[in-house]
């Protein structure tokens, strides 16, 4: 269907309104010509026999009546091919760098198809990056979704970056393919992490779209959609294990919610939209490992939370979806720790299946729930020595008092290019556990104990 | 009579030029997506369509099938696993692989498989709805009772016996009525029931907080609200898979794709503690996942009470999760908003309370039609947004359900699990399952756990002086409240989901636990009354014994260990 309409009655924001047109069918890819000879691509929103509703992606600057309105009679695909790694794309799927077009194996359609859940495999394969936080108390595996929650002004890059220089299966000698989505981020955000690509030659396994702060909004609504579809191709048809990094969903949710406000939809909760859940859900549920098939799609997505407001409806309705967070805090931060993560209202609920007797140490779960009690109770004592001084406290609690500190110190603080094994998370925390009396221990079992506490085992 | 698509939005469509009853099932476009009517407007209906439309135009065809939307009800529901509209999740991946395609119908029931069918009607037997004609070995375990579909009645002329597929003929009635070993019921309206009679049983759930605190009876409601990472679905997951119900259904409405591979990898290994047989043999699951069509997730929770209240209609006892039920009203919420209704609070639909309510009043302990007693118990967990429990959907089912286990972000923070606040929970069955505890597990099981409420609330109050004073300021029989709650909270209250002992604790043993803590403060008040200094008392080795005997496989034994020690070490020391 190459016919052309000129029928546009209505141009509003990012949408233009078209009469008396051939049946379209909904979600259809649009092209529009514009007087001046430009090209613009967009989607259908709404079909009906009289009237279509069509959002542009570059934006309705310079469309007028006279604009031409091009069915394709498909959906958005995004041509795909191996030879995407090392590529730079736009937020829709052009070249970036100068390089040819994608020659492509195949076309894919960008918004995916839900898996069904029978052939999901359960995730369970312990993935090292290297950092304690993580590693030792939040453990990801491969075939999550795990965010990093953060706020303006904190290293989520750099941990982020660390995670992807780093990030390894033990005893296994496959690398991780990145692939990058920049939503909205500003262009001296993105030359960071393109600079660290080309420095550590990540580059040459990484697929990087980028959609800038000054690209049209509308796009970012298509870019990580782009970048899942290419990560599944990757994964599912070239069995690589890919690791999706895509930043920033709150300026993704932003572009949500500016497209439900131009299209006069009921908002929901601060403005977004009452769908932005299954929205959501459909960028994050497109992780996972599939029976029978080598690949895995592990997403680590960058959510800077509005004011730190971890209620708030972005990181609020991603924390319903994703399997766990790792929180960034401006507290830690503040106080010179790298990196600066708060594990207490941090979590990976695929840990428990990733970690263990044969997978990292059969001490892992203990030492994990002792060192979260003791330092939760540490932070509420810090509460009360303001109050009441550190002498009015009593001995067991003294001790609580110092080992959060040591842990904030010692097992949290390491450095940008420390890449610490499991191991050595673990032993870490041993020595930081063997600072407090063996009996508050509870969580821990006593053949543990006698396994691995520095005082029995050196004897 | 033939229709046409006039207009697609989503997963809202509006067709025209055929004249359909509300709530009609439409096959909608070329490929015949299932659709739901649920507005007329002059010649125009709306349409929810439960599988994605991309790509769909105006002017395809629609056809009425004229029928709403219905389960099939029979042998094989058990072990299977559906998505929101029970197509078995199993068929869809043979018929179109990894990923969900559009337009494929799948059978809710096997039509290949051939079940043993043994009559216990006979011919010039007079039936009636309800009535059990004959029995069909399900699983190891669950005889599936074949019964007369509710609104037919007559007598038997014919009943065979033997080998049949779920649509063959088992009976035919003198009036001409074929009866086969399946029935289709029509999701939204509730079946049948003789009597709905006062729930007084407990559900036994191995949960030490839930059964020993805030028990919930069979046939009653019980919400689970709380926020993200609080452990909504670790808490259902266990119920599902320690509840001493006959059959499970659960609900994966809206939630995690990988939630569900884990329940599916998981059940089929783990046992049954009343039968000893594969948990998936007694479960039947619904998983219509956050990415899958969201009018799917809409029908989702009544695709699995009507599955819930058939195996209860064969007397069983049937206890049904649904994680979450906020999903579910998400899932109305944007439809509404698609149909441009006028919204309640928070943009949900004005009708959610109504909805949410006839959807728990489902639930129950009755009298069938036949004169059995068998149950439904629904469990719903909430997910309220930031965790504030004053949000609508919250509100509305804290009206409705009996039951409240409120789930604490704090308390998970600090790993306390199950992250239950013993304060603000509550449970309105705790008088009347007195009496059945006091019979069935001790006659000072009520006093005990009366004790150790009273406790935790007088430790919430001394906590609050704590924060201002620290605890050496506090007067020595207060700190030993505190040191015995400390211990009612990790050794009683905290639970491990993924210990392999502790997973599951039977009331014998709560009993037991409760039981030795109560003794260690008993003792200890009247060591502190008898001059004996408090740091003698909270230094014994038999108190910090007693944390890991919840963890022993020989629990007994350890417990007994304990208890002779604690007496040893109390008779040391001595006082006045």
């Amino acid at each position: 269907m190459t016919k052309e309409y000129k029928t546009i009655t209505e141009i509003s924001g990012p949408l233009v309104f078209l009469e008396k047109t051939e049946p379209v069918g909904y979600n259809e890819l649009v092209t529009i010509n514009l007087p001046d000879g430009t090209t613009k691509r967009g989607q259908v929103l709404d079909t009906s026999a009289d009237m279509v509703a069509v959002q542009v992606f570059e934006g309705t600057g310079g469309l007028n009546e006279e604009s031409g309105v091009v069915f394709t009679g498909e959906t958005i695909k995004l041509p795909v091919s191996k030879d995407m790694l090392g590529r730079i794309l736009s937020g829709s799927g052009e070249p970036l760098d100068g390089g040819p077009r994608i020659i492509p194996e195949d076309r894919v359609d960008v918004n995916g198809a839900s898996m069904n859940p029978y052939s999901r495999m359960p995730p369970e394969e312990f993935i090292q990056t290297g950092i304690s936080t993580i590693d030792g108390t939040n453990t990801l595996v491969r075939g999550q979704k795990l965010p990093i929650f953060s706020g303006s002004g904190l290293p989520h890059n750099e941990i982020a970056l660390q995670i992807a220089r780093q990030a390894k299966v033990p005893g296994s000698t496959e690398d991780f393919a990145v692939v990058f989505a920049a939503m909205g981020i500003t262009s001296e955000e993105a030359q960071y992490f393109m600079e660290d690509f080309e420095k550590t030659g990540a580059l040459e396994r990484a697929v990087v779209f980028l959609n800038l702060a000054d690209d049209p909004a509308v796009e970012r609504l298509i870019t990580p959609r782009m970048a899942l579809t290419a990560a599944e191709y990757l994964a599912y048809e070239h069995d690589m294990h890919v690791l999706v990094i895509l930043t920033d969903i709150t300026n993704y949710c932003e572009a949500l919610r500016q497209m439900g406000a131009a299209r006069e939809e009921v908002p929901g909760r601060r403005g977004y939209p009452g769908y932005m859940y299954t929205d959501l859900a459909s960028l994050y549920e497109r992780a996972g490992v599939i029976k029978g098939r080598k690949g895995s799609v592990t997403q680590f997505s960058i959510l800077t939370m509005p004011g730190d407001d971890i209620t708030h409806p972005i990181p609020d309705l991603s924390g319903y979806i994703t399997e766990g967070q790792i929180v960034v805090s401006r507290e830690l931060h503040r106080k010179g720790i790298y990196p600066p993560i708060n594990v207490l209202p941090s979590l990976s609920r695929l840990m428990n299946s990733g970690i263990g007797a044969g997978k990292t140490r059969d001490d892992h779960k203990a030492v994990s729930d002792q060192m979260y009690a003791a330092y939760a109770e540490g932070r509420d004592l810090r509460g009360l020595v303001a109050i009441v001084g550190k002498e009015a406290l009593s001995e067991r609690d003294q001790k609580i008092l110092e080992f959060a500190d040591l842990f904030e110190d010692r097992f949290v603080r390491q450095g940008r290019d420390e890449d610490r094994t499991i191991e050595d998370t673990l032993n870490v925390s041993w020595s930081i556990l063997a600072e407090l009396p063996e009996a508050l221990l509870t969580r821990v079992d006593n053949k543990y104990i006698q396994k691995y506490h520095p005082a029995h085992k050196s004897k | 009579m033939k229709g046409e698509i006039y207009r697609v939005a989503g997963p809202v469509v509006t067709i025209r030029g055929i004249k359909p009853k509300m709530y009609d099932v439409v096959q909608v476009g070329h490929e015949g997506l299932m659709g739901e009517v649920i507005r007329i407007e002059g010649d125009k209906a709306t349409v929810q369509v439960y599988e994605d439309t991309a790509g769909i135009k105006p002017g395809e065809p629609v056809v009425n099938t004229g029928m709403s939307l219905s389960v099939e009800l029979g042998p094989g529901l058990l072990e299977s696993i559906y998505d929101g509209i029970q197509r078995p999740l199993m068929v869809l991946q043979e018929k179109m692989g990894d990923f969900i395609q559009r337009g494929v119908t799948a059978n809710g029931l096997s039509r290949e498989k051939v079940w043993e069918f043994r009559p216990t009607a006979k011919k010039g037997d007079s039936v009636k709805g309800g009535d059990v004609i004959g029995l069909v070995q399900e699983t190891e375990n669950i005889e599936h009772k074949i019964m007369v579909p509710p609104t037919i009645s007559g007598t038997i002329s014919e009943i065979k016996a033997g080998k049949f597929k779920v649509d063959e003929i088992i009976c035919v009635l003198e009036n001409g009525t074929q009866l086969s070993m399946m029935q289709k019921w029509p999701v939204r309206k509730p079946r049948p029931v003789g009597k709905k009679l006062m729930p007084n049983k407990p559900l036994i759930t191995g949960q030490r907080i839930l059964d020993g605190l805030f028990p919930v009876a069979k046939g009653g409601t019980a919400a689970i609200p709380g926020p993200f990472g609080s452990g909504k679905t670790v808490t259902q997951q266990q119920l599902a898979k320690w509840s001493d119900t006959d059959i499970v259904v659960y609900i994966g409405c809206g939630e995690r794709g990988n939630e569900m591979a884990d329940v599916l990898n998981e059940f089929p290994e783990l046992q049954d503690p009343k039968t000893g047989r594969p948990l998936m043999e007694r479960t039947v699951l619904i998983a219509n996942t956050s990415n899958m069509p969201v009018a799917a997730r809409e029908a989702s929770v009544y695709t699995g009470i009507t599955i819930a209240e058939y195996y209860r209609d064969m007397g069983y006892d049937v206890s049904l999760m649904a994680d979450s039920t906020s999903r579910w009203a998400e899932a109305m919420r944007e439809i509404s908003s698609r149909l441009e209704e006028m919204p309640g609070e928070e943009g949900y639909p004005a009708y959610l309370s109504a909805r949410l309510s006839e959807f728990y009043e489902r639930a129950g302990y009755v009298r069938t039609l036949e004169g059995q007693e068998g149950s439904i118990t629904v469990i719903g967990a909430v997910s309220p947004p930031g965790g504030d429990f004053s949000e609508p959907v919250t509100q509305n089912t804290l009206r409705i359900v009996k039951v409240f286990w409120a789930l604490d972000a704090k308390l998970a923070q600090r790993r306390h699990f199950p992250s239950i606040n013993w304060l603000t929970s509550y449970s309105l069955y705790t008088q009347g399952l007195s009496g059945w505890f006091g019979e069935n597990v001790a006659p000072d099981w009520v006093t005990l756990r009366d004790n150790a409420m009273d406790l935790l609330q007088q430790e919430a109050e001394l906590q609050e002086i704590v924060q201002l004073v620290g605890s050496d300021a506090l007067p020595e029989d207060q700190q030993l409240v505190l040191e015995i709650c400390r211990m009612l909270r990790e050794y009683f209250l905290q639970q491990n989901a993924f210990h392999p002992v502790d997973t599951y604790c039977p009331f014998d043993k709560q009993y037991k636990l409760l039981k030795a803590i109560s003794k260690y403060g008993e003792m200890a008040t009247a060591a502190l009354e008898a001059g004996v200094p408090m740091k003698d008392i909270l230094s014994l080795e038999s108190k910090d014994e007693l944390a890991k005997v919840k963890f022993e496989e020989n629990f007994q034994d350890a417990l007994d260990a304990v208890l002779t020690k604690m007496d040893k070490e109390f008779a040391q020391l001595g006082g006045k």
